[in-house]
């Protein structure tokens, strides 16, 4: 199962294991991570699961598609490498996957 | 500003799915509504946070879209010409000595009735604000969420931050009575109509407005006058501005719901599932604001607690009058009320 590790913006990091065909915000909310609030369920329509991918694993989660680059509007500190976790699918090859959480949710 | 209270049979708060549905029900038994609503328009999350993704679960319906359902809605209750009152939130619910109910607005509209629904879903849909530090000191002047009065932007430098359309209406609109107006995307891209989007290059090829790519990271200003922000883009600049407007859309929040003293359980109103009633006799809950064991958050369960909430408002309402039970398909007296001819 490919494990992905969130890191707060504290620090604190978490390790957990992913299920290919999950979303990156689906593992986090079974798991509990703090600082990834999903309102809309995974919709596309609230900005509030935004995480900045790690600069390594960019080119393997790929880039956002427009209506998610819409959305990332209604995020705060928006950056070169976020997405909105809901739209990231977990597969095998993003095992060891590592996200940050940003500093607030908005 | 204070009108006149208005008087009516029943008044729902909130016009999502449930909301609606519920002026059909009342609607069969005689019963009229006004509808209030802080959004601008009905639809509730149907509208405002998924219009076009397909919902499946609507009985009937194989598929149909956030905004179909709305407009089918609307036209359903149509024949029982139902009252909206958008753009306000419901701040105050009171008893009177006669039992009859005291509503009153955001906006100091009034109104009084008999019973009340509140079908208010996950609470009032609020502007987002922008987590900056010590932006709650400015807002009682200088940060404002939506434009009242126009009035009040007379003269100031502004600025107007996001994408959308709400930054681009505000920005073509404003230009013309303020004293200087800045825009403020995280990206040149806009997902606004296309007419405003070319408005607002046109304004900014005129140098009637200025236009940054950046991001607000510190609001500068004492005593809650604000007198800049600073935006991080390639560089950091500081912008002048003694108004601030942020368009980062809506969020829900539980708002006023918790104020009105009525049972809550986890910060949903509990309601029994006979009637919908709530701790208080004569207020009803329907939707996804109430709790009950074993509710789901379904837009099918709001449409049947709305069925049964009517029924119990009708024995208040009209507590002489023998209840029959009908079909829509047969009852020529429903019918009529439907304008069938
Ligand atoms: C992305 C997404 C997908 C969904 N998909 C489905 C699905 O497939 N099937 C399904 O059955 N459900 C679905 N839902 C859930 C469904 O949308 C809700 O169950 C439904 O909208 C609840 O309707 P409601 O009328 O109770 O409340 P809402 O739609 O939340 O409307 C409540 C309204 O009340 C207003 N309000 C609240 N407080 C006040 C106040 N004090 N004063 C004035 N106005 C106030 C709010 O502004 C809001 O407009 C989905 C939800 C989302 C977000
Ligand atoms: S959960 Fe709402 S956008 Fe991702």
């Amino acid at each position: 199962m490919p494990k992905i590790t969130f890191i707060e913006h504290n620090g604190t990091s978490h390790e957990v294991e992913g299920e290919a065909g999950m979303t990156v915000m689906e593992v986090a909310r079974k798991n509990d991570i703090p600082g990834i609030e999903a309102e809309c369920g995974g919709a596309c329509s609230c900005a509030t699961c935004h995480v900045y991918v790690d600069e390594g694993w960019l080119p393997k989660t790929g880039a956002s598609e427009e209506m998610e680059e819409d959305m990332l509007d209604f995020a705060f500190d928006v950056r070169a490498n976020s997405r909105l976790s809901c739209q990231i699918k977990v597969t095998d090859e993003l095992d060891g996957l590592i996200v940050r959480t940003p500093e607030k949710q908005f | 500003m204070s009108n006149s209270p208005i008087e009516t049979d029943v008044v729902i708060i909130g016009a999502g799915p449930c909301g609606l549905f519920a002026v059909f029900e009342l609607g069969l038994l005689d019963i009229r509504c006004h509808l209030i609503d802080i959004l601008d328009r009905p639809g509730g999350q149907c509208a405002e946070l998924y219009p076009e993704k397909p919902i499946y679960d609507i009985p009937a319906y194989p598929i149909i879209s956030g905004q179909e359902l709305t407009d089918a809605l609307m036209e359903q209750i149509k024949p029982f010409d139902p009252q909206f009152h958008f753009n306000q939130r419901v701040d105050e619910i009171e008893k009177l000595e006669d039992g009859r109910f005291h509503l009153k607005t955001d906006d100091n509209q009034e109104f009084i009735c008999k019973n009340v629904v509140i079908a208010a879903g996950g609470g009032s849909f609020t502007p987002k604000r922008p987590p900056l530090p010590g932006i709650e000191e400015y807002e009682n002047g200088s940060v404002h969420y939506s434009v009242r009065r126009m009035s009040d932007f007379e003269g100031k430098d502004l600025l107007i931050v996001g994408g959308g359309d709400s930054a681009l209406d505000w920005t073509l609109n404003l230009t013309p009575i303020a004293n200087s107006v800045t825009l403020v995307h995280r990206r040149d891209k806009f997902r606004a109509a296309t007419d405003s989007v070319n408005k607002m290059l046109a304004l900014r090829e005129e140098g009637k407005i200025n236009f940054h790519l950046g991001q607000m990271t510190e609001i500068h200003g004492e005593n809650g006058e604000m007198t800049g922000v600073t935006i991080k883009g390639e560089e950091e600049v500081l912008v002048k501005c003694n108004r601030l407007l942020p368009f980062f859309g809506l969020t829900m929040k539980l708002g006023p719901v918790a104020n009105w003293g009525l049972n809550l359980h986890e910060n949903l109103i509990s309601v029994d599932t006979e009637k919908f009633e709530t701790s208080a006799e004569g207020i009803f809950a329907i939707g996804d604001i109430n709790s009950y064991p074993g509710k789901l958050k379904l837009i099918l369960s709001g449409f049947h607690e709305a069925a049964l909430m009517a029924q119990k408002v009708n024995a208040y309402i009209n507590p002489d009058k023998k209840v029959v039970f009908q079909y829509t398909t047969s009852s020529s007296s429903l019918q009529k009320k439907l304008g069938v001819k």
